[in-house]
């Protein structure tokens, strides 16, 4: 596979999936062109339900659709979906725990030239702080499709986030990966410190575990896409391995993958984390590529934080 | 309506109003203006219209009710409870850490409840979802909500309305409970939403508009919503918040506050007094 655009794979995965699961049901905030529901609209019209630019309501109808026994999975930006529909996610969907996937497309800084608006990097952490919801955000093409097929098993709100970017894929390449909700995935061994990337970050890992290597360090790499519920024996088992860990994330470092990452170090196992992401700073326009340069999200910049956080060790 | 059905009726909704006063007074807390005024309508409504079957509570073919104002439990649960869904004694429950009879409406734990509500504007939405997910089963059933007037401030109500409009859902009957407080007081004067007709029609339903205290104009509206096609309906009911207790009546105060030991008296021997002339004694 080459580089495809995590919301790609996501608007495939649904209309490949379509037909063995006939309830489920997509609905779209007048985005369906960028959150890639655009072909599903199209092969299942009678599935398909825009509900203009409201995502409040396109929130609680989900939950009277789930009600009646559908799988709705609704779409809009990560900023509307999990940003300004996050009473009606808590109170409409998560509270009475009902079976709707919320579905936040363009999440992060990558938006790029749209700007700080719509540049969400508060959304895991929205999402995560809900009791019973599960977060998610798969890297690439790959994990996507298989994290399509597995929110439409699993029974329950869930919360995932896709990518706007094309992205190399990876996970393909990887021999024994295999994908499972709430399980991280090591993608590379190593045990000077250990790096726990989430989304896009992870490819950025994988750069920054070789510019590692050319220095002589051994970087452990782990893909943690479901970020709630937190795979704790993975991130344990790093943090007693390795000693050291680097969180990263296209997120502001609070409240997203690298808190989840600290609380559960913090309690069972103290060792050194350091969390590199959006330093609690609004995004702005430019080219995502910039954009990204300009917020020292690179893999140069987790190379640095992973030497740091190694240097910590006692 | 027959004489016998209204006696019936009417008797239904003493029962309830009692009910409610009780369980607000027991928890010394909960919503009893609200519920007195909308007490009417859903005793009409679960008594002559809402096809459900109290042994089997999520039948699928069921009509559905969405409690949008979901703080008005002390009229929805007695309504449940003499309905047949659950028995009495856990009216008593109300609002107690020991159980699971919350505040606002509860789906999971209070049988007969088709939706948690409670936060303002959003049950709407659910009720529309319904009445989405029957249309696209080819399923008969009718999806009933009810929203207060202070309750359709919320703009998600509107955007709702819209939807509900697009999808020309005719199994969709929303009532509001018009009794024109909020806590802060006057809906007029916390923020006017008249002329609440016209805009309902200009977001494209059928409109009704009747005394919500009228036990055979609520019955006329029900049977008019579920013969109406192509369009949902609103029923605009006028109530009076705290109606059946004087001394709540037409006061905000009485939104969300119990009864000390002494009103309560006044009110539970009240509502006693209108059981007793029902039942001709």
């Amino acid at each position: 596979m080459g580089d495809i655009a995590t919301r790609k794979a996501y608007g495939d995965a649904l209309c490949k999936l379509a037909e063995q699961y006939p309830e489920l049901i997509v609905l779209d905030a007048d985005l369906s062109g960028a959150t890639m529901t655009k072909d599903f609209s199209k092969a299942y019209p009678d599935r398909f339900l825009n509900m203009g630019i409201a995502e409040c309501n396109m929130t609680g109808v989900a939950a009277g659709l789930a009600a009646c026994g559908k799988m709705p999975f609704i779409n809009s930006f990560a900023m509307f979906s999990a940003g300004r529909a996050y009473e009606q996610v808590r109170n409409s969907i998560c509270y009475p725990h009902l079976n709707v996937k919320v579905i936040g497309s363009h999440g992060g800084l990558s938006v790029g030239e749209d700007g700080a608006t719509h540049q969400c990097i508060e959304d895991f952490s929205l999402m995560r702080t809900i009791p019973g919801m599960t977060v998610l955000c798969p890297c690439d093409a790959f994990e996507m499709e298989k994290a399509v097929k597995a929110l439409l098993d699993f029974e329950g709100p869930a919360y995932m986030r896709l990518g706007r970017l094309a992205v190399e894929t990876v996970t393909d390449k990887i021999d024994s990966y295999k994908f499972e909700l709430g399980k991280g995935v090591t993608l590379k061994d190593g045990n000077d410190v250990a790096i726990i990337a989430v989304g896009m970050m992870v490819q950025m890992a994988l750069k920054a575990h070789e510019i590692l290597k050319e220095q002589g360090i051994s970087a452990r790499v782990i893909d943690m896409h479901t970020i709630k519920p937190l795979d704790r024996e993975i991130v344990l088992k790093a943090a007693r391995e390795t000693g050291a860990i680097v969180t990263t994330e296209e997120h502001n470092i609070l409240g997203g993958l690298g808190s989840a990452v600290c609380e559960a170090v913090c309690e069972e196992c103290p060792v050194p984390v350091l969390r590199h992401g959006v330093n609690d700073a609004f995004g702005r326009s430019g080219k995502a590529q910039l954009v990204l340069k300009a917020y020292d999200l690179t893999p140069e910049k987790i190379a640095e934080y992973a030497k740091k956080a190694a240097a910590l060790k006692k | 309506m027959t004489l016998e059905n209204e006696k019936e009726i009417s008797l239904f909704a003493a029962r309830v109003r009692l009910a409610g006063l009780r369980m607000v007074y027991k928890a010394a807390s909960g919503h009893i203006g609200g519920s007195l005024s909308s007490t009417d309508i859903l005793s009409v409504l679960y008594v002559n219209h809402m096809n459900v079957r109290t042994d089997d509570p999520t039948w699928a073919d069921r009509d559905r009710f969405v409690l949008s104002k979901g703080h008005c439990t002390p009229a929805l649960y007695p309504t449940l409870s003499y309905k047949g869904f659950f028995p009495e004694e856990e009216l008593s429950n109300f609002r107690s850490i020991e159980h699971h009879m919350s505040g606002h409406a509860e789906m999971h734990y209070v049988k007969g409840v088709d939706m948690s509500t409670g936060s303002l504007g959003q049950g709407i939405s659910a009720a529309v979802g319904m009445a989405v997910a029957g249309k696209l089963d080819g399923k008969s059933y009718r999806v009933y909500c009810l929203l207060g007037d202070g309750e359709i401030e919320e703009g998600q109500v509107w955007e709702a309305c819209m939807s509900a409009s697009k999808y020309d859902l005719d199994n969709l009957c929303l009532i509001v409970d018009v009794n024109g407080l909020q806590i802060d007081g006057r809906t007029e004067d916390v923020m006017p939403s008249e002329p609440l007709d016209l805009k309902f029609k200009a977001f494209g339903f059928n409109v009704l508009k009747i005394d919500g205290h009228d036990l055979s104009q609520i019955d006329r509206a029900f049977q008019k919503a579920s013969s109406v096609k192509g369009v949902p309906t609103v029923i605009l009911a006028k109530t009076v918040k705290g109606k059946g207790v004087s001394f709540m009546e037409n006061d905000a105060a009485w939104h969300g506050k119990a009864p000390d030991e002494e009103k309560f008296a006044i009110a539970e021997k009240e509502l006693l007094d209108k059981i007793d002339e029902l039942e001709g004694r």
